[in-house]
């Protein structure tokens, strides 16, 4: 079969999937957000923090809860790697040494899970577990939480308050995560993903030489990795070890799994508007960049470029043979389309512009479909950049769904939308301004010279700023530069869009609504979704196409 | 410049009435002083993004000129370095700066000629004014001493007496006296207004003239504020100040620029790396292509050439705020009379009772009219005209009864005794039962045909005779209607898929009132409404999210003028509604509302446009220089070269002389506005979705090969 015909069925196998679960899950998750009654669990869980699940919380306080929570789990996760020695089931792993445990703690908090170390080789399970797991959970609620927050936003009339962090983040994790993330273990540990507290087993191969076969809790790590878009693998290799993605369809599974949440959120946000046809608008946008994306990368992969490839059929280089190019192009599109970031091929070792479509992914601001809940706010903060200028254009003061964009709305959008790619250029950038800096990059860390190499450091800052997490392999980012500057595009690339989408989520709520005429610019109509499609583009490649060409581009066309 | 591209003139707006869209190459020339004067950087910081060129600008200026001093050691780069390129691209920097600074003169300069067209009837008269006005013993200040001063130096509650001939000093209120005033100054309309003390006829406007009696006049303004000035400042551009629109507009603008100093900053440390640093002068022009000059440009243009389209339209604005709110209107609420219907009731039918021919009808109709000097009696003898009934002459020996409000009737009686009546139903059958009972079955059917027209909204007139011998007869009734406007109907179906709701105001009763509300078209109506019923009307449309726009002219209009979105007084009426509300209509055409919110709409339409058409721009300046920049070092870009441009330098400079010269180009539209045209949103959008996100993704293609074209001419380049 040729890899058409296998694009085709794999696609179709996760669109019919996901088509079958946009509905019930996106409704559910709106349920979740909306209803007034809590479980007895999360009850007795309120009385212990001390939080009045009734009341409510304006945006400023909603953003400290937020800003203090996060900062928790950083220090946890900090200090849980620097006391690894004396911690249980640490596989006699010495404690992580300091700037790799800052940036490995931003990482996990804010969904990015950036390695810049080999797991096997540095955590024990009980930081697998204690650490990096719970913010697994805790870093996916949090962005849907934001991203509920902003719906909130744009659904109320005159309301001083855009919810309560404290019961969004635990209903998150206690109503949608962990149900979704204990099923799609279950179902991996069927297909053979291992899940024990076994230490690592040194054997003696049949050909005399020695090999290592590694244990741990790894179905468990690997059903929140996808499902909470975090992408932090178990094994160095990430999804494309055996043990964490044993077959093909695990691995279409675990597309699956971090395409779900994301592609159901469209349908939650139309349900707490009032109006599903707005979910499916938005859906439409990210389903569209989505199919078009992995088709191209497909295309690029299948035929290659260079010799070897030529001769292999494709450029297998990198890829595992039991996924193939399309199990391997549809993963990674998926995988830097969602913020996740995992990955079951080398996105190092795709073509120039193969790698170069996997690095304008994320350049598109992870909107299609984007993170868990920052998929979601992200593309409704280009969506009323859009509407602005559209509405203009029909001869009246921009609204989206019934609330007026003036100045202040328009800056919050705008901010957002600049924050990212200022990181990621001024981070990219810096490598090389700074000499000594430069030195460190270019002798160290980099491992290919030249073009090559630079693409890499621009997908380091790519991911980072946008809190994909999906490394270009290749370069050696456990550096002092990369370990503090790239925790700081992380930290900075999470966080700030953050308090200017929840500015935002203030100011919406604050307004009353202006009832939909026929002189109201319909944002569920094709026209809509074709402008936030060209929107989204023309934003992406205006900021981002010098780089692109001092790199991929330069590359790809020689 | 060619003049093909700015002949264009007019809008499409319609019952604009003065055309002066003019846009010519003498008033591009006659605004480069005031583009020179601009360029001071403590005007320019005003404007974000054209501030951001001027630096630039000013910037290779200075490499310009150090070029020569030193060498080329210091330009290590890959890019085009020749002293003739680094000159080329400041010069046509300074060019995109003056430009955008021309845009603004040139509107401000149609504004000031606006303006000094309303100035001229401001000349300086001198006033009578009324040393100690005695309000209770000399109301018409016969014995009072006069004061001869400037009316410049006249001031709020001051008296004046202004008599026959004589310009009226300033705005004010008649508190005593009649008179007839000429008003054309203002609204050039040349038939004289009577203007009397007490109710809402009292207002009268500073540089109109008197032409017949004594007025004595409270001033109500001070000089310098009165509309008229107020207006002035805000065409002149003096007194402008940033609308909320334009305020969030500028935060994109400015967003977007911050963005592109960002990309174009970190260039030369990553392209250092591959040895392909750029030069100064070239992350210049860059930055410059990429930031959007066109919109930032044309910004302020576009605020002040829709003020001077109101005034065009004989409309003075208070604010910029207020044009724009007209464009967001979603209720307007129309006053029947004048508006909708042509204030007069005319005659459409005639409709004799059985036994009676249709043209004695007629004719005992007409005869009764022929003297009749109201409306309502000439459109019946218009009506008997039109149907081929000869007009009988006056004849001699009649007497015409009027119409009194005792009576109710009026008609004519004869030499010979015999008398014709027409009027109010149970008044005439009064009259004609004096010469005895009419039969029940008559009686019956009269009212049959009385209330089929009342409910239809017309007013039925009930038509008798009595001969010589007094023997009274009913003729029939005549159909009195409301007349309509004609294309009002289309009009605000129009409206309605624009999204705006028009409600029609009347006093009349809900049976005519529902029935003229459905002949015109709107969409409801408040009938018997009183201005308590007007506010609360406004208040419960404004509570649903609805803005609301309405005219009026009375002192009792004046809360709902004010508490209106947009509320248009009309010249008409009393300083109070004047001041409530935040435009004025100086033709005191209620009809006009239609118009401004269709301004408003142009406005915003025009300001969308070229924002979307200024960013879809820079798709095609990027595949003019990116390739340019880096094709030394690395040719394969030179697959992104689509333009197939001559050289690097030549593709930059054309990139940047587009840039400057596209600004000229949309002056004219942007004096114009984009054509708007009421029909459906999607179809709005979709228009100009087209013509300038498309066309403004296509357009810098063609216009810098040619550009290109013409540059490769020039030797070195």
């Amino acid at each position: 079969m040729n890899n058409t015909w296998l694009f085709i069925l794999q696609a179709l196998t996760v669109i019919v999937v996901l088509g079958l679960l946009y509905r019930p899950l996106g409704g559910y998750m709106a349920h979740v957000y909306t209803t007034q009654k809590n479980l007895r669990v999360e009850r007795g869980f309120y009385r212990l923090i001390g939080v009045d699940p009734a009341s409510e919380q304006t945006w400023p306080v909603y953003l400290r809860s937020l800003l203090a929570f996060s900062l928790i789990g950083v220090l946890l996760v900090y200090l849980l790697q620097r006391i690894q020695e004396w911690l249980p089931l640490s596989l006699g792993l010495p404690p992580v040494e300091q700037g790799l445990a800052w940036n490995t703690a931003i990482s996990f908090v804010t969904n990015t899970n950036w390695q810049s170390y080999s797991p096997e080789l540095t955590m024990g399970y009980t930081v697998q577990i204690a650490g990096l797991a719970v913010q697994n959970f805790a870093s996916a609620a949090v962005g849907i939480a934001v991203a509920i927050a902003l719906v909130r936003g744009l659904s109320r009339r005159k309301s001083l308050t855009i919810g309560n962090f404290w019961v969004d983040v635990t209903r998150g994790i206690l109503r949608i995560l962990l149900p979704l993330s204990v099923v799609a273990a279950i179902i991996l540990i069927v297909a053979g993903v291992i899940q024990n507290f076994n230490p690592f087993e040194h054997i003696t191969t049949i050909t005399g030489g020695s090999a290592v076969i590694p244990g741990g809790p790894v179905a468990s790590q690997e059903a929140i990795k996808e499902i909470g878009t975090n992408g932090g693998g178990f094994f160095n290799a990430n999804s494309a070890h055996p043990f964490e993605n044993p077959w093909p369809w695990t691995s279409i599974f675990e597309i699956i799994l971090m395409l779900a949440i994301p592609f159901a959120l469209p349908r939650t946000f139309g349900k707490m508007v009032g109006d599903n046809r707005q979910g499916y608008a938005i859906l439409s946008v990210m389903g569209i960049f989505w199919i078009a994306s992995a088709a191209l990368l497909t295309l690029l992969e299948s035929v290659g470029s260079g010799t070897a490839s030529q001769l292999a059929g494709a450029a297998m280089e990198g890829k595992e043979t039991r996924f193939g190019i399309v199990g391997s192009t549809l993963f990674g599109t998926s995988s830097t389309l969602t913020s996740t970031g995992a990955v079951n091929a080398m996105h190092d070792s795709f073509t120039s512009l193969g790698g170069g479509l996997a690095m304008l992914n994320m350049m598109l601001g992870e909107v299609a479909p984007g993170g868990v809940g920052s998929g979601l706010y992200g593309i409704l903060a280009v969506a009323i950049v859009a509407v602005f200028v559209a509405g203009l254009m029909v001869g009246r003061t921009p609204e989206y769904l019934g609330k007026k964009l003036g100045g202040r709305e328009i800056k919050m959008a705008s901010i957002y939308i600049l924050i990212t790619p200022t990181i990621v250029l001024l981070g990219t950038a810096l490598s090389f301004a700074i000499p000594a800096v430069e030195a460190s990059v270019t002798g160290t860390s980099m491992a290919n010279p030249g073009l090559h190499g630079y693409s890499e450091v621009l997908y380091a800052f790519t991911s980072a700023g946008n809190n994909n997490g999906s490394a270009f392999a290749g370069l050696t980012a456990s550096t002092p530069w990369f370990d503090t500057a790239l925790g700081v595009a992380m930290l900075l690339g999470r966080f700030l869009p953050m308090v200017f989408i929840l500015a935002l989520a203030g100011s919406l709520a604050a307004q009353d609504k202006v009832p939909v005429t026929a002189g109201t610019l319909p944002t569920h109509r094709p026209q809509f979704i074709g402008l936030l499609i060209g929107t989204i583009l023309i934003v992406s490649a205006l900021t981002y196409l010098p780089v692109l060409a001092l790199g991929p581009l330069a590359e790809g066309l020689k | 410049m060619s003049t093909t591209l700015i002949t264009k003139t007019g809008s499409s707006l319609p019952g604009q009435r003065k055309a002066s869209s003019a846009f010519s190459a003498s008033q591009l020339l006659a605004s480069i002083p005031g583009a020179l004067r601009k360029l001071d950087p403590r005007v320019m910081w005003h404007n974000p993004v054209m501030f951001v060129v001027e630096i630039g600008a000013a910037l290779t200026t200075v490499l310009a000129i150090a070029q020569p001093f030193l060498g080329s050691s210091a330009h290590t780069t890959a890019s085009p370095t020749s002293p003739a390129f680094t000159w080329a691209i400041t010069v046509w920097l300074w060019l995109t700066v003056l430009f955008a600074n021309m845009a603004e003169a040139v509107a401000e300069g149609r504004g000031k000629a606006q303006a000094k067209s309303l100035r001229d009837s401001r000349t300086t008269t001198v006033a009578q004014r009324v040393a100690s006005y005695d309000e209770t013993g000399d109301p018409g200040a016969e014995r009072a001493d006069f004061q001869q001063i400037a009316s410049a130096e006249l001031t709020l509650g001051d008296t004046v007496v202004v008599t026959a001939g004589e310009l009226i000093p300033g705005d004010g209120d008649i508190i005593w006296g009649i008179a007839s005033v000429d008003e054309s100054a203002i609204t050039g309309e040349s038939a004289p207004v009577v203007r009397e003390s007490g109710g809402d006829r009292s207002a009268v406007t500073g540089g109109t003239r008197v032409l017949s009696d004594r007025i004595v006049v409270r001033i109500t303004s001070k000089p310098g504020e009165t509309f008229v000035d107020r207006m002035i400042k805000l065409v002149e551009g003096a007194s402008r100040q940033k609308t909320p629109n334009e305020i969030a507009l500028n935060i994109l603008l400015a967003s977007l620029t911050i963005i592109f100093v960002v990309v174009v900053l970190i260039i030369n440390p990553i392209a250092g790396y591959s040895n392909a640093a750029q030069s100064v002068p070239v992350l210049v022009a860059l930055l410059v292509c990429l930031i959007p000059t066109t919109i930032g440009a044309l910004l302020s243009a576009i605020g002040i050439a829709g003020m001077d389209r109101l005034v065009q339209h004989n409309v003075l604005a208070m604010s910029g705020r207020a044009v724009e709110a007209a464009g967001d209107v979603t209720t307007l609420l129309l006053d029947k009379t004048g508006t909708i219907t042509y204030g007069n009731r005319q005659a459409a039918e005639f409709n004799a009772v059985s036994g009676v021919a249709q043209r004695a009808l007629a004719e005992a109709a007409s005869a009764s009219s022929i003297s009749d000097p109201t409306p309502e009696g000439k459109s019946i003898l218009d009506l008997a005209v039109a149907q081929g009934i000869a007009i009988p002459e006056s004849a001699a020996g009649s007497v015409s009864v009027p119409f009194s409000a005792q009576t109710r009737m009026s008609g004519i009686d004869y030499a010979d005794g015999s008398q014709v009546r027409k009027g109010a139903g149970s008044m005439v059958i009064a009259w004609v039962e004096e010469s005895g009972k009419l039969p029940a079955k008559t009686l019956t059917e009269i009212d049959g045909l009385v209330s089929r027209i009342a409910e239809a909204g017309g007013t039925p007139l009930v038509v008798a005779r009595r001969d010589k011998a007094g023997k009274g007869q009913l003729l029939g009734v005549v159909y009195l209607k409301d007349v309509v406007k004609t294309g009002l109907a289309a009009r605000f179906a129009d409206l309605r898929r624009m999204g705006i709701r028009t409600v029609m105001i009347t006093g009349d009763n809900p049976l005519t009132a529902k029935a003229i509300a459905a002949e015109a078209g709107v969409d409801n109506f408040l009938a018997e409404a009183t201005p308590e019923d007007k506010m609360a009307l406004i208040r419960k449309e404004q509570e649903g999210g609805n803005l609301v726009a309405m005219t009026g002219d009375g002192t009792n209009d004046a809360p709902a003028l004010a508490q209106a979105d947009v509320g248009v007084a009309m010249n008409t009426g009393t300083s109070a509604a004047k001041e409530a509300g935040n435009m004025v209509d100086l033709d005191s055409d209620p009809t006009k509302l239609i118009d401004i919110v269709g301004i408003g709409k142009q406005l915003l339409i025009t300001r969308g446009a070229l924002t979307t058409f200024s960013i879809a721009n820079d798709v095609a300046k990027y595949f003019a220089i990116i390739p340019a920049m880096f094709v030394a070092s690395y040719p394969g870009l030179r697959a992104l070269n689509i333009l197939f441009l001559h050289t690097p330098q030549s593709a930059i400079l054309s990139a940047v002389v587009f840039n400057a010269i596209i600004i000229i180009a949309l002056i004219p539209l942007s004096l114009r506005g984009v054509r708007y045209r009421p029909t459906t949103v999607s179809k709005i959008l979709g228009r100009n979705l087209w013509i300038y996100g498309v066309g403004g993704l296509i357009a810098p293609f063609i216009g810098i090969k040619l550009i290109d074209l013409v540059i490769s001419l020039i030797p070195g380049f």
